[in-house]
């Protein structure tokens, strides 16, 4: 597993002219069929009441493209993994999933709002990981990771158990599968929250600022993992983070929000070596002076 | 002393009565509560109306009058008469039921919305959330209101004493008037109801107790799971 200090050598390396980033990302093992972006956000709108938090977004996220949403809270950032997640629904525009529309659903030649059954469809490909873990307190380590492939994939129980053996030791914790969750340091239960969001063969995770509920000793593991999942896999994933060390290393494109609206985006190098709008300046300038 | 001694088997041969329809009310009225609680938490509208009328009525109906028309009157509509106990386990069964109902409303609600969102997260169906999930959380949050009905429907129960069942209550009564010991008839009557009620006071504590740990939440009361806002989230124990 790389160590946490491994930010420098590799920052260097991209920056001495290897653009392992945005241009062209690893594609997708097999599963992304067409030609188009795996997420794609069309003039999407978002309110809370009279707050609107998108206005009018559009981006795309390439598949296995890993992509980190900087901005001051309450840009929107959130709420773009929230709404990809189905947790929160569009007030205009569509989202794309693969081609297919996650927020709306085909009606003919129309798009109508989703039902539930449509997007249990679309979301089988999404995972999430939530700041506070949400991990289940009445089930043991074991039954939070294998529950779900066994009910909502219909994995065979011994290969879910199996499955989950394997992502916790790659997390680093084989030893824990039938503890409790609530006996496992915040740290650990985001490590098995990562396991289980993995368990179910996702091929986007949303990463909503997994660190900041931690202690500051404990960030460093978490992030360890996620570097590990980076390098091993394809998955495409879409980070909310505050850890811009974290944002360098892994992503091959940062978008800086404000106000519900890109302000500027690009590969980490630009973004975190010459910002080229005031704003990402200075919030950057903020983060690195708390930090 | 001798009053005690000769009355004991009369006493205990009422609290077969006595036990029969509490746990007989019971179970109806738990399996009330569960349907029509889960109904009153769904998002359909129609749905948790349903469940309000239930609740309604059922809850602004006096069991006793219930009983007696269960009893009396439903045999001159429809000609079909119902055992004295079947009857009183019936409307103390929907009685409670609707109580109880409002408990299980309560307590999934109770369950952090950050339980469901894991749920959507893990792409399980409403089914699979409810049985997986909310259910087994709300559980530990329904019992200490389950175990106070449980309670209100034995002491309830002596209202088959009206329709001649011979409970604890009816055993009194006939002792009253045939021996004409009231305070000692009585007395031992409050006698029963209390240590069997104690009875069903510990075997709940012990269900609460065991659905606690299930959590995780080893010492007896539960510390309160993290607010989602972030500021209470110190790691949990190590």
């Amino acid at each position: 597993m790389p160590q946490s200090d491994d930010t420098a050598p590799r920052a260097e390396t991209e920056a001495a002219g290897a653009p392992a980033a945005a241009p062209e990302p690893a594609p997708a093992a097999g599963a992304h069929d067409g030609d188009g972006p795996l997420i794609r956000f069309e003039r999407v709108v978002k309110r809370f009441g009279d707050n609107v938090v998108l206005r009018e977004l559009d981006f795309n996220v390439e598949a296995g493209e890993r992509v980190t949403l900087i901005g001051p809270s309450g840009s929107g950032k959130t709420t773009i993994l929230r709404l990809l997640m189905t947790l929160e629904t569009v007030n205009g525009g569509v989202i794309w999933v693969n081609g297919d529309p996650l927020s709306h659903m085909r009606k003919g030649e129309r798009l109508v709002p989703a039902n539930e059954r449509h997007q249990r469809q679309v979301r089988r490909k999404i995972g999430m990981v939530f700041q506070q873990f949400n991990l289940f307190p009445n089930m043991s380590v074991r039954r939070n990771i294998t529950e779900a492939p066994v009910h909502s994939l219909g994995v065979s129980r011994e290969e879910a158990d199996q499955r989950a053996e394997e992502l916790l030791e790659m997390v680093g914790l084989g030893d824990k599968i039938d503890e409790h969750p609530t006996r496992l340091s915040g740290g650990q239960q985001q490590r098995v929250a990562i396991a289980r969001a993995l368990a179910m063969r996702p091929e986007i995770l949303l990463l909503d600022e997994v660190t900041s509920a931690l202690d500051p000793e404990l960030v460093a593991g978490v992030l360890d993992v996620l570097r590990e999942i980076a390098r091993t896999t394809d998955i495409t994933m879409l980070a909310v983070t505050h850890e811009m060390g974290f944002a360098r290393d892994v992503s091959h494109r940062v978008l800086m929000f404000d106000e519900g609206q890109i302000v500027e985006e690009g590969p980490p190098e630009q973004i975190f070596g010459e910002p080229r709008e005031e704003r990402t300046r200075s919030f950057l300038h903020a983060v690195l002076e708390s930090g | 002393m001798n009053f005690f001694v000769d009355a004991l088997p009369l006493y205990l041969n009422g609290a077969r009565y006595t036990l029969l329809i509490t746990v007989g009310g019971c179970a109806l009225a738990f399996a009330i509560a569960m349907a029509v609680g889960i109904l009153g938490s769904t998002r359909s509208a129609a749905l948790r109306a349903l469940a309000s009328v239930y609740v309604e009525v059922f809850r602004g109906v006096a069991a006793l009058v219930l009983m007696f028309w269960l009893f009396y009157a439903m045999p001159l509509l429809t000609g079909y008469r119902l055992e004295p106990v079947f009857a009183a386990i019936l409307a103390l069964g929907l009685n409670i039921g609707a109580y109880g109902a409002e408990n299980v409303r309560g307590a999934i609600k109770a369950v952090p919305r950050s339980q469901y969102e894991a749920t959507v997260a893990l792409n399980l169906s409403w089914t699979q959330r409810m049985r997986l999930v909310v259910l087994p959380q709300a559980w530990a949050q329904m019992l200490p209101t389950f175990g106070n009905l449980v309670i209100e429907l034995m002491k309830g129960s002596a209202v088959v004493s009206l329709i001649a069942v011979s409970d604890i209550t009816f055993v009194a009564q006939q002792l009253r008037t045939f021996t004409g010991e009231t305070v000692l008839a009585f007395a031992a009557a409050l006698v029963t109801y209390f240590v069997i009620a104690q009875v069903f006071v510990a075997l709940m504590r012990l269900a609460e107790r065991s659905a606690n740990r299930r959590l995780g939440r080893i010492p007896a009361r539960p510390r309160r799971r993290a607010k989602p806002a972030g500021a209470a989230a110190k790691g949990g124990a190590a």
